[in-house]
């Protein structure tokens, strides 16, 4: 059976969840292999438990952007002919699958919602112009790099012992950015908003800067990350950073709650493929509650209060 | 101040965020007739950061680039009418369908004729959104990137200029340095795009605007399009409605209500 390269993402020896969504769909096509650049020993073993049934370990050169990564990704091609290569998409792993298919001359597809196998051929599911439009597509020269969205997939917990080897990174060639200094996202121990499995958003009607407190209390209360619509980005609210919709972030959580949200075009486009959505709005004809699988109209300053004691209450019980 | 330079944007006519987008059945290639097209919003931070390093060197001159139908004109005179120097618009009816590959390939040869010290794009399209176009350029440029910028500063007291960057990615960000000539792409927000004055539209129509076809730019019509593509779309279906779908008037209880309905859905 053909190999799949996983370009695994972990931060500090943890493995993100992505990572183990792209193993499960790798094991759908081929043989997972998973490439880790940079990280340590439990990170071999976390992926083996997730059918990493290769694990190629590089020493990481984190001074220049992306380059290392596509030349180590290229050789790997290279040796190892895959069936396809899976990288999460984020943006980073966008411009990595970018360069990757210049290098080799292979078609790109970014964005998947789903991976799978017909036959020989590796089919690609996206979800295009904001959710509305379901895509099909494929490959049709050289080996298919695939970014694929978090939450795509569920992870399959699938245990083997993975053959682990050190591959040597190749030289990089040319001339590329360096990186001077680097810093985490701080997120009040939050997860990272496009690959969280639940997600909590204020817009406008949240009222106020000092009011968004509501939302992360109610985000902490479900270990959601925290979206905002753009009227709360572009009024300082919040950081621009948690902005989702069209010119943002684009997230497909299973749950995501919209508060104070009307659900103009440019917001649906960042999340309506969300897989289960709630909406609260004091405007009954609100365009967001055409999305909701369950809407209540009211104040979220009265509803949300009620939905965190509520949530705490069943928690405990 | 001092250190010209040459300064390349390129900017993508896209539909409007309010206008219905759909493919073409024919070919399932971007139905661009039944949607308005506008320059992408994310270009005009593009633009607009071209021209404030344009301006704070001496002598620099910003060159947008577009690649499109006839009708990207207007793009490209959006562009002009905000300050841009000179226009390069590469159209070709053999384009029709191009790839991201296909089309970086155009760009990156459009860009080496027109000369450039420095290529700014926005970090995304909002029509596509693939966000590989700049990773892409810089690749087949063979210049450094520095990408997905919140920040951007130009030192021209070094030789070669130096840009450096504050990149924001998912992972959290980075202060990033290059130089020149390299490839940025600024995050929305960046700045605070300019309008075109009465006097911007006006010189705009004095600008140069050089048209150029695949064979200006010695790209043979046969690597390009989308009988070269190396994706293909097997199939389009709209997204069915949502099944489930129940809207209630908060009487008091609406967050008893919710948790009762995440439970239901082993949501909590």
């Amino acid at each position: 059976m053909a190999d799949v390269l996983v370009l695994v993402d972990h931060a500090e020896g943890v493995v993100g969840k992505p990572t183990l969504e792209l193993l499960a769909l790798a094991a759908r096509i081929g043989s997972p292999v998973a490439v880790v650049v940079g990280g340590s020993a439990g990170v071999a073993e976390r992926l083996g438990e997730y059918g990493a049934v290769t694990v190629l370990t590089a020493d990481a050169e984190p001074t220049s952007v992306v380059a290392p990564v596509v030349s180590l990704l290229e050789s790997l091609v290279a040796t190892r002919s895959p069936a396809a290569v899976l990288i999460t998409s984020t943006t980073e792993g966008k411009e990595i699958a970018g360069r990757l298919a210049v290098r080799l001359d292979a078609g790109v597809l970014t964005d998947a919602v789903d991976v799978s196998a017909d036959g020989d051929t590796v089919v690609v599911e996206q979800s295009v112009f904001g959710g509305s439009t379901i895509v099909h597509a494929r490959v049709t020269r050289g080996v298919p790099i695939v970014t694929v969205r978090p939450n795509s997939v569920t992870p399959v917990a699938t245990p083997v012992t993975p053959q682990i080897s050190a591959v040597a990174a190749p030289a990089v060639q040319g001339r590329h950015a360096v990186v001077e200094s680097r810093s985490a996202i701080a997120s009040g121990g939050r997860p990272g908003l496009s690959e969280a499995s639940v997600v909590v958003a204020g817009g406008r009607g949240v009222g106020a800067a000092e009011k968004f407190s509501l939302i992360e209390e109610l985000a902490d209360a479900l270990s959601a990350a925290v979206g905002a619509s753009r009227a709360v980005t572009d009024a300082g609210w919040y950081p621009h950073a948690a902005q989702v919709g069209q010119t943002g972030v684009t997230v497909a959580p299973q749950l995501y709650i919209a508060c104070g949200i009307s659900g103009a075009i440019q917001h649906r486009a960042g999340m309506q493929t969300s897989k289960t959505i709630i909406a609260i709005n004091k405007d009954a004809e609100a365009p967001i509650f055409e999305l909701a699988d369950f809407g209540v109209v009211g104040d979220l300053h009265v509803v949300i209060p009620q939905l965190i004691a509520e949530i705490a209450h069943r928690k405990g019980a | 101040m001092g250190g010209a330079m040459r300064i390349v944007v390129c900017v993508k006519q896209v539909p409007d965020t309010w206008s219905e987008k759909r493919l073409d059945p024919a070919d399932q290639t971007l139905d661009r007739a039944a949607a308005d097209g506008v320059i992408d919003e994310l270009d005009t931070y593009a633009v607009e950061e071209a021209l404030r390093i344009k301006e704070a060197t001496d002598g620099s001159v910003v060159v947008v680039l577009t690649m499109g139908p006839a009708g990207a004109a207007d793009t490209v005179r959006k562009a002009l009418s905000m300050g841009a120097d000179e226009a390069v618009h590469v159209v070709d009816d053999a384009l029709h369908g191009s790839d991201a590959l296909a089309t970086s390939l155009v760009l990156a040869r459009a860009i080496e004729r027109t000369g450039f010290d420095l290529v700014v794009l926005g970090s995304e399209s909002t029509d596509a959104r693939m966000g590989v176009m700049p990773a892409m350029l810089a690749e087949r440029l063979g210049v450094p990137q520095a990408t997905l910028a919140s920040k951007v500063e130009i030192d021209t007291a070094t030789d070669p200029a130096t840009v450096r960057v504050h990149r924001q990615t998912d992972d959290g960000q980075a202060v990033v340095s290059a130089q020149l000539p390299a490839v940025i792409s600024v995050l929305e927000k960046i700045n605070e795009p300019r309008y075109p004055s009465f006097k911007g539209i006006m010189a705009a129509k004095t600008r140069p605007t050089a048209t150029w076809s695949l064979a200006d730019l010695g790209v043979d019509a046969s690597s390009v399009g989308l009988a070269a593509a190396a994706t293909a779309v097997s199939d389009a279906t709209q997204r069915p409605p949502r099944g489930e779908h129940t809207v209630i008037k908060d009487d008091g209880d609406a967050g008893v209500r919710i948790a009762d309905f995440l439970v239901s859905h082993k949501l909590l």
